[in-house]
């Protein structure tokens, strides 16, 4: 069952990294959202991080109470669009 | 005696692998002084604390950060009521954190100690984000290994260790101008004493007034799990947010869960947000879990940890956010917020031993708790 579970991570994992290196090198596909135009995204409202210690604190109330962990959405990559 | 303590590994989880930086963009955090006073209470338990985080830049390309957080605890849990007696605790944790920013790369190291008089927990953790295509991806990496240390008050020569260890990857990816996505995958392993020294299940004995007996638990000592989410933020034509997140969950204890949510924002005016969430959760049991063993020892394992039952949980969050300029101390600006949340947690096979009754026809467990967060956040 362990190695089963760690077998299906290791290659969702392995999905991730050529994804996105294919993202930035396919020459076909342009940037659709050009940089003046994120500025919604930059909006504070828009940060996951706005409220840092309350969101983990929240967090934790789940994780204590739950038998499920991790992958939280606190832990999001972020948009870079600052 | 602290039956939360499996909660604090979960805490330093999540820590390590999503609370510090929380946005793991190619930028380095706004420096800032951040406190937070919390109170949870619910079960018969109640939970209070402050927690202070400061951030500050320093050499243009690194940031360093520390955060001190405590808990107070004071329980007369179900578990507690039923199988010992009230307690009163407090655990202390200490994180250092250090980014660094080099182009469209940043790279994260923290660290965590975490305190109280029958469990010592450590975490290192590293991460790494990189920005993709032309700023609209960023990936991130993490990884993260916890050395704990599970103690037993009033027998010191109770020590046990505890290991373990997240992976974790974010995906991030804007979609429209408007419109971004999370994708995430964890998976983390313990090895150890992973069970609660204190904590008993019980099984059938006739030869008891009650009709049952007690004896301690006893888990496996690896346990693997796996997480995927998929979450993310809509900005609205009217200057609003609406936020959602799915999260599918496994582990090799034979917990399957999952949990939704939906969230909204709302700026009321320049200074004043507001905001409202509703999340739902639900799972089914561990494979070794009993309410009610048919007899001592029925298994190799044996658990009756409300949180390894089958359970869901409802909980609605209201919250408001006021900024303000503030040209003191060095600071340029300012916010104030307050957060309630209030929760449902409803047991399928974990039953009240409050009530005395034929063993295993008591009711079901159901109780409600209320959280409150304020913070005070103060930005250079």
């Amino acid at each position: 069952m362990t190695k089963t579970i760690l077998i299906k991570v290791t290659k969702i994992f392995c999905l991730f990294i050529p994804l996105s290196m294919g993202l930035s090198s396919c020459s076909n596909i342009k940037p659709w959202v050009k940089p003046y135009q994120r500025q919604n995204l930059a909006d504070p409202l828009m940060d996951p991080a706005h409220n840092e210690l309350a969101s983990a604190y929240l967090e934790h109330v789940y994780e204590a109470r739950e038998g499920a962990r991790g992958a939280t959405s606190s832990g999001g990559g972020g948009c870079g669009c600052n | 005696m602290a039956v939360t303590k499996l909660s604090i590994r979960s805490l330093l989880c999540l820590i390590f692998l999503g609370y510090c930086p929380l946005l793991m963009s190619a930028v380095l955090p706004d420096d800032k002084v951040e406190t937070l006073y919390h109170s949870y209470s619910g079960g018969g338990v109640e939970v209070t604390g402050p927690s202070v985080l400061v951030r500050k830049k320093f050499l243009d390309d690194f940031s360093v950060s520390a955060n001190y957080y405590v808990d107070m605890v004071s329980s007369a849990s179900i578990d507690v009521v039923t199988s010992a007696s009230a307690y009163s605790e407090e655990r202390t944790q200490y994180l250092l954190g250090l980014d660094y920013l080099n182009n469209n790369s940043r790279f994260a190291l923290n660290y965590v100690n975490s305190s109280e008089s029958d469990y010592e927990a450590n975490t290192a953790s590293f991460k790494i984000s990189q920005d993709f295509f032309s700023n609209l991806t960023n990936l991130a990496i993490g990884y993260s290994k916890g050395w704990d240390t599970v103690k037993k008050n009033g027998q010191s020569d109770f020590s046990k260790d505890a290991n373990r260890q997240n992976f974790r990857v974010d995906l991030t990816q804007v979609i429209t101008k408007d419109f971004f996505m999370v994708l995430a995958v964890e998976a983390v392993t313990d090895e150890g004493f992973l069970n609660n020294p204190y904590r008993s299940v019980r099984y059938l004995d006739p030869t008891v007034v009650l009709g049952y007996s007690y004896q301690p638990e006893l888990y496996p000592n690896t346990r693997t799990s796996s997480a995927v989410s998929i979450s993310g933020r809509y900005f609205l034509p009217y200057q609003a947010v609406i936020r959602s997140e799915y999260r599918w969950y496994q582990d090799t204890w034979g917990i399957d869960a999952q949990n939704i949510e939906l969230g909204y924002i709302q700026p009321y005016n320049d200074r004043l947000t507001l905001e409202t969430n509703l999340r739902y959760y639900n799972q089914n049991q561990a494979d070794f879990y009993a309410d009610l063993f048919p007899f001592q020892n029925a298994q190799n394992f044996l658990a009756r940890d409300k949180e390894l039952s089958a359970f869901h949980s409802i909980s609605l969050g209201l919250g408001a956010n006021y900024h303000f300029p503030i040209h003191r101390l060095g600071f340029d600006k300012g916010r104030l917020s307050l957060f309630y949340n209030y929760f449902k947690f409803n047991y399928k096979n974990f039953h009240d031993l409050r009530v005395v009754t034929t063993p295993g026809e008591e009711p079901l467990y159901q109780f409600d708790a209320d959280v409150l967060r304020f913070t005070a956040v103060f930005l250079f």
